[in-house]
């Protein structure tokens, strides 16, 4: 294969990681994110916090494996991102150590000022990522200030504008919604009944952000638009993603949450695709020059090396959807507390 | 402070506290699959109780090992920016494998070895067991080729970047970065399978001592006794062939490092002349009056150990330019504190074999208060074995070739010293990110401080109180039960005199 196609699968193969991570993870993270408002008392907290207890550590690893994987097939982009936004990464660190330890900590002592501190834990660390990703996907959109090597030239505050924080609040809304669909699933009887104001709500603030970030995107940043004109089925993709946000309160309201729930992955899906397509074929745009923007051309490692990752890529990922389907098997159903419980 | 030293030092905070737990979970994995083996073999239910008393351990270790891994991989970006973009092609991609073939493989069955009890049958636990014990070697390996490429760079070539079909260059300079040429070559470099058995090595004796430090507290406090016993003896099996083992891993490791990184050889050994080989035992080594004050040495020791020869002379830092040789002093006294340590670990564990063979080992009280505090023993060797191998590296982040004349000797330029092919490697200070300022990084550097203090006291209260509970299943430990390290710590002041009394009998 070319360099040139080899690039382009490998922005596919990136893309197909950050989408596996954001709707997994983001369940994580929803379910974190609703944490002080929907469990009243401690076993409900035990409840939400086991029901993504088996997995939350696997679905980090589609995270892991996106970073790996960038910094083996894109260096140069690998190298721009984290160093421009060292500050949002130092941050999304400390959430995301947060989040991991306390679900670990929590439960194995019995006091309450000991399980407060780490619920309040748990909750900082799920909103705090979720926004720093949704902030991270605004940027990458607007574009940032880049030299001619690709390192970043600007200030924090250039990474603070308005959009990128309108997508960080979207992507708050969309996992809150999308983890209380996962807990729904998860629950029964009385914490069930509550989360179902929790559902309409976070529905309801998604659908109003989702709304003013697209009227956004279309009004004022005409480069993310510019490939649906080159590829006008790219359309399609804007039409199954509305179709899917419409669909999740008319399934919630016929009393089928499984489909409510396929639905909201159908919608970050969705939402990862536009962002690729938006992006393509920048990895990283410069703001200032179009010229010293990270392309997936200019930031590729050497054929020969695509070629391999590829080649572990193919090996390794049937295995990793196995290990996928057994664990979410293993533990399908309501959570049921035992002594192994978190 | 400038941006370099920083990010060096936030680097070096942030591995080595990640450190302490990946070594734990590789040796306490092992000892796991051990226990369930065995119950599924004889039905001896005490088997279970220690499987599941050391996976709830292991659990915990687990979590904080994955939180601060998750820094690492981030961090070659944030902070190494230019070593990324300069390495990617090559060490990216055993970054990316360690994903791939290891994280997920432990990440999954990890569910089910930790929540899965009652949901799946024994041999699938057994199963899932093995897979998280394999999954977090196949980690180290991947890491440790990535890390051995770094030392020993092989299976890549350095050539100028291409950019739409044509060279790159940026204010007229070339663009060099480094790219595979022959993967398996990369995989097996000249140091990948001896590092990588001396980390294994390594791991196995902390995970040992970890084991035989609770069960030591156990036997002393006369509780759940036979599980500290068949923990106890399992564990000393291993960790007596482990640390026999170091010594002779260590050694070949030595010699490896000799012949690829000889500057580094010479400042583990504070040897800056050229000529016969001592073996320093002891000393202060002093990089200004290029010798070592107060020194203790075995005349011919280190040519006798790379040459089987005690007058053939040894390579020292003298044929090295001052700016290419590593910082001696803490190389020379982790390298040397390490191996102290390891002679320590052979000593311990041989004197508790003979113990145990004469069927003295669980009476003999002061022996076992030594294996209580002896899982420090491991927890350093381990940190002071990277800290002697990373900061022997320097200046380097990516080590040059060295070539050998016929005689044993390194190549010199003209003016005697070592002349380096920098095109071929990369200096640390020119690795790091140049969109950071030292502001960002000291911040970062106070925040990552702050955040692992403070695990590391959460993780130690929790694990105390596990150890504290033992190994009964929750619900049937007795209240007021053995109390944790953290008693044995003050009760340790109490109680010296008597202990010390007991130990003369």
């Amino acid at each position: 294969m070319d360099w040139a196609t080899l690039a382009v699968i490998w922005f596919g193969l990136e893309g197909a990681l950050l989408m596996g991570y954001a709707i997994l993870d983001g369940f994580d993270l929803g379910v974190g994110i609703l944490h002080p408002f929907v469990p009243k008392n401690d076993r409900e907290k035990r409840i939400a916090i086991n029901a993504i207890g088996p997995v939350w550590d696997g679905n980090e690893v589609w995270l892991v494996t996106f970073g790996g994987a960038l910094f083996a097939a894109f260096p140069e982009a690998y190298a721009t991102v984290f160093s421009g936004f060292y500050i949002a990464f130092m941050l999304l660190l400390g959430a995301l150590i947060a989040r991991a330890v306390s679900m670990e900590f929590r439960s194995k002592v019995e006091s309450d000022r000991w399980r407060r501190f780490w619920d309040w834990a748990f909750f900082g660390g799920s909103t705090v990522a979720a926004l720093l990703f949704g902030v991270a996907v605004g940027n990458a959109i607007i574009g940032l200030p880049l030299d001619k090597v690709g390192n970043f030239t600007g200030t924090l505050l250039d990474q603070l504008a308005p959009y990128p924080i309108l997508v960080g609040l979207m992507t708050v809304a969309l996992l809150a919604m999308h983890g209380g669909l996962y807990l729904y699933l998860k629950t029964e009887g009385e914490f069930q009944e509550r989360l179902r104001d929790w559902l309409w709500r976070s529905w309801g603030v998604f659908l109003v952000l989702y709304m003013l970030t697209t009227i956004y995107t279309l009004a004022l940043i005409p480069r993310a638009t510019a490939n649906f004109e080159r590829w006008p089925w790219a359309g399609l993709v804007v039409v199954v993603s509305v179709l899917a946000v419409a669909n999740i309160p008319r399934t919630l309201h016929w009393g089928r949450p499984g489909q409510a729930f396929l639905s909201s992955c159908a919608v970050i899906a969705t939402l990862v695709m536009l962002f690729g397509l938006a992006l393509y074929p920048n990895l990283v745009t410069a703001s200032n020059n179009a010229a010293n923007s990270v392309t997936i051309f200019s930031a590729a490692s050497s054929p020969k090396t695509l070629t391999i990752m590829l080649i572990i890529a193919v090996i390794g990922m049937p295995f990793v959807l196995a290990y996928t389907s057994i664990i979410y098997w293993a533990f399908r159903g309501k959570v049921r507390l035992d002594e192994h419980s978190y | 402070m400038d941006v370099v030293l920083l990010s060096r030092l936030q680097f070096a905070l942030t591995i080595a506290f990640h450190y302490i737990f990946p070594p734990l979970t590789i040796g306490i994995s092992v000892v796991m699959v051990y226990l369930e083996a065995q119950h599924l073999r004889t039905g001896d239910p005490l088997y279970e109780k220690a499987a599941k008393f050391w996976t709830s351990i292991f659990a915990l270790n687990f979590a904080i090992g994955v939180a601060s891994g998750i820094v690492m991989e981030f961090q070659f970006g944030t902070n190494w920016a230019a070593y990324s973009r300069f390495v990617g092609d090559v060490f990216g991609s055993a970054l990316a494998a360690e994903g791939i073939f290891a994280f997920f493989l432990e990440s999954g069955f990890l569910a089910l070895l930790v929540f899965g009890w009652d949901r799946v049958s024994a041999k699938m636990h057994l199963f899932a067991t093995t897979m998280v014990c394999l999954g977090s070697i196949f980690s180290s390996i991947w890491i440790v080729v990535a890390n051995s490429w770094q030392q020993t760079p092989a299976g890549h070539h350095i050539v100028q970047m291409v950019r739409e079909g044509q060279p790159l260059f940026i204010d007229g300079e070339p663009v060099l970065r480094a790219e595979i040429v022959d993967f398996w070559a990369l995989v097996f470099n000249p140091s990948t399978v001896q590092r990588l058995v001396h980390v294994w090595i390594g791991a196995f004796i902390m995970g040992t001592f970890f084991v035989m430090s609770i069960s030591a507290w156990y036997l002393l406090k006369g509780k759940h006794e036979e599980f500290a016993k068949k923990s106890f003896s399992g564990a000393l099996i291993f960790a007596t062939i482990a640390s026999l083992a170091a010594l002779v891993s260590g050694h070949s490791q030595a010699n490896n490092v000799y012949q690829y990184q000889p500057a580094k050889l010479a400042a583990f050994e504070g040897h800056f002349q050229t000529g016969r080989g001592d073996m320093s035992l002891f000393g202060l080594p002093d990089e200004e009056a290029e010798k070592i004050h107060f020194n203790i040495a075995v005349p011919g020791g280190l040519s006798f150990l790379i040459h089987w020869d005690f007058e053939q002379p040894v390579v020292g830092l003298d044929r090295f330019r001052p700016e290419d040789r590593p910082p001696v002093f803490i190389t020379y006294a982790s390298y040397h504190i390490m191996i102290g340590l390891g002679m320590a670990f052979i000593a311990l564990t041989l004197l508790a074999a003979l113990m145990y063979w004469r069927g003295t080992l669980y009476q003999t009280r002061w022996l076992l208060w030594i294996f209580v505090f002896a899982v420090l023993g491991p927890l350093f060797a381990n940190q002071l074995g990277w800290v002697s191998a990373e900061v022997g590296r320097q200046p380097w982040i990516v080590h040059p070739p060295v070539e050998w004349t016929g005689d044993g000797d390194v190549v010199v330029g003209p003016e005697g010293v070592v002349v380096y092919d920098e095109d071929l490697a990369l200096r640390t200070e020119d690795a790091v990110s140049r969109s950071v300022n030292a502001p960002q990084v000291l911040g970062s550097l106070i925040g990552f401080g702050l955040i692992y203090l403070f695990l590391l006291l959460a993780w130690l209260y929790v694990l105390d109180r596990k150890i504290g509970k033992g190994p009964e299943p929750i619900g049937e430990a007795p209240e007021g039960d053995a109390g944790g390290l953290l008693q044995a710590v003050i009760g340790r002041v109490a109680h010296d005199a008597s202990e010390q009394a007991e130990g003369g009998r």
